[in-house]
């Protein structure tokens, strides 16, 4: 009997996995995935700590070393590793604070977004009725329109300048929050453990933000990584309109933007910026895609 | 004064010109300590007529009654806040499905303490202490570990023992159960039903069980409504009921159980399907069905018979089964 009783405490043993310890289990399984948050790490230490890390200041201009090209090529120095830009400032260190830019408003433009979106989609999902009539018909008359146009428009109106942009960018994803929150509000809100919470006697607002939007969230993490994406993709056109970040800021978008007339003599003044753009936003992109797989139980098998 | 009086309980859906009655004025009592069962086939209102009680019922449903009194109170006249202080403490519901009426997200701890916090507020350990006094209630083993566990965690039996100590969670007069063992396998339902009933005697609750169970009904329920197409059929005492129903459609249920037909080659069943909203006919709403129909059942039948034993039917069956 004894040792019966050992076998089957061996068998039990394997424990129970934390809901963290099981999301990082599916999300470990997509290595494109954990590429993504591993360079999104790297960039994110890289914006927070450029002022240590970058070996110049971004906006200090060496007269002696314009268009220098990277210290690889022919002509390059290792005092300025990926070159220098057209007035000679380090490309290097401006791409570093780029990067904190970039970062500060893709999380800027997420945050906003998700938390207006959010509530406006509960509101909408939860009470129905006139109110959802009014919020998701605005909601589809800013879908109809381009959303870079859009953000055009609103900058336009605002002034240009790295908030406004930020601003512009934030209403332009609304919609999208709107819709995804409304959606799974809805499918949520016929659910027994809804029905149960009311019969408990929670109030509405309970109901919404306590019992409803956790059950929702899945969706919307994926989108706001996915968002950030956007935004930083976004900020980025802004920027070479010029009507986000005005010189010498430096940010990826403007950077391009400015150095568009030296292309065909120092190709580095625009790959690098174009790359940084390209890679951060497909490591968002395969961040996203992994959180979905992760946090999706119909994709689990 | 029974606990719960209900006179002429009418829910419709659809347009005001030619609304869909999913309740057709319906009337019964229910007293303190008394088991009621409500049976019916799917689509009978047995289930939109305990959520109208609990004012569940949203837009576009329209509730109305003459009469909608718990313990002395017209609940369709408190305000919305007034009424939230009575469901969840004084009435309480248990529902269907187990698996999907705790929330996903949230710890069994979390979700039975919700009610106690809504309505009798205490510290949190007195919460604490309360949760495990009621899952060793509900019968669930090592109560004090299973606080922190996750819905995904449970069994369906385990997870139906978590939603009976939510609703007792407050010490309820009146426990609406909706087919509390619809969902579970067959030696569950038997535990669930003992723990129900168990929990009935103790604290002397009203309960009403909902259910196409009939065996189970004949053994634990006081009375019985028999609900078809939105009306009461029939009540009486569950032994009178089970032993001489007197409408067709009582009998006809009866006759469908497995048990009444040994020695036969088939089952005996009732041809057709409950009328939806387009195909209600006139009068009797069983006459399409009804072995027994005649002209007379065009016209809306009577309801004979004194209180505590009524038959909604022009001709009810004697005691031989035969229409009088």
């Amino acid at each position: 009997m004894s040792e019966l009783n050992q076998q089957t405490a061996t068998i039990s043993s394997p424990a129970m996995k934390t809901p963290l310890q099981e999301f990082w289990y599916y999300f470990s399984q997509n290595s494109g995935a954990v590429a993504g948050l591993i360079f999104i790490i790297i960039i994110s230490i890289t914006a927070i700590f450029a002022d240590v890390i970058a070996p110049h200041s971004p906006i200090e201009q060496y007269r002696d070393a314009l268009l220098m090209p990277p210290a690889w090529v022919e002509g390059g120095s290792w005092r300025y590793l990926l070159g220098t830009d057209d007035v000679g400032r380090d490309m290097l260190s401006r791409l570093m604070h780029g990067a904190r830019l970039s970062l500060m408003i893709g999380t800027l433009v997420v945050t906003l977004s998700l938390g207006f979106g959010v509530v406006l989609g509960l509101i909408a999902g939860f009470y129905r009725g006139v109110v959802e009539v009014i919020i998701m018909r605005c909601v589809d008359i800013m879908l109809a329109m381009p959303s870079l146009l859009l953000a055009i428009a609103i900058v336009a109106i605002l002034g240009p300048s790295v908030f406004n942009a930020a601003m512009a960018i934030t209403i332009v994803s609304l919609p999208h929050y709107v819709r995804l929150t409304r959606a799974s509000t809805m499918a949520e809100l016929n659910k027994d453990y809804v029905i149960a919470s009311k019969v408990v006697g929670a109030r509405p607002l309970r109901l919404m933000f306590i019992t409803i939007l956790p059950n929702c969230l899945a969706p919307l993490i994926v989108q706001a990584t996915l968002g950030f994406s956007t935004a930083i993709l976004d900020m980025a056109a802004l920027g070479f309109l010029g009507m986000g970040a005005q010189p010498p800021t430096p940010e990826w978008g403007s950077m391009l933007a400015s150095a568009l007339q030296f292309v065909q003599r120092a190709w580095w003044v625009v790959t690098f910026p174009g790359l940084f753009i390209l890679l951060t936003v497909l490591a968002f992109n395969l961040m996203g895609d992994g959180l979905r797989d992760a946090l999706d139980p119909k994709l689990k098998d | 004064m029974s606990l719960l009086e209900v006179k002429n309980l009418t829910v419709e859906f659809g347009s005001n010109n030619n609304p869909f009655r999913a309740v057709d004025s319906i009337s019964y009592s229910v007293n303190e300590g008394e088991v009621v069962g409500i049976v019916g086939e799917s689509g009978s209102g047995k289930s939109v007529s305990s959520l109208s009680i609990m004012g569940l019922i949203g837009y576009p449903g329209r509730v109305s009654a003459d009469e909608l009194c718990f313990n002395g109170k017209d609940l369709l006249a408190l305000s919305e806040k007034e009424r939230r202080a009575i469901t969840g403490a004084d009435i309480a519901m248990i529902f269907q499905e187990p698996m999907s009426s705790l929330n996903p997200c949230y710890t069994v701890e979390f979700q039975i303490s919700e009610a106690l916090k809504i309505h009798q507020g205490g510290s949190k350990k007195w919460r604490r202490e309360r949760c495990i006094e009621l899952l060793e209630m509900v019968g669930i083993p090592d109560a004090k570990n299973r606080l922190k566990i996750y819905p995904h965690q449970l069994s369906g039996g385990m997870s139906q023992r978590v939603m009976i100590a939510m609703a007792i969670a407050c010490d309820p007069k009146l426990l609406i159960a909706d087919e509390p063992t619809t969902a579970l396998d067959v030696t569950i339902q038997a535990q669930i039903v003992d723990l129900l009933i168990d929990l009935q005697q103790q604290k002397n609750m009203g309960l009403i069980l909902i259910t196409h169970d009939l065996a189970l009904v004949a053994e634990v329920a006081h009375r019985v409504l028999v609900m078809y197409a939105g009306q009461i059929v029939e009540t009486g005492l569950a032994d009178e009921i089970f032993t001489h129903p007197q409408h067709p459609y009582t009998q006809a249920l009866l006759n469908s159980l497995p048990e009444s037909a040994h020695g036969k080659e088939r089952l005996d069943a009732l041809g057709g399907v409950v009328p939806g909203a387009f195909d209600r006919p006139t009068g009797c709403m069983l006459s399409p069905r009804c072995p027994y129909a005649n002209e007379k059942c065009q016209q809306p039948p009577p309801i004979l018979g004194e209180p505590g034993r009524q038959v909604k039917c022009f001709t009810p069956l004697d005691k031989t089964g035969k229409p009088q």
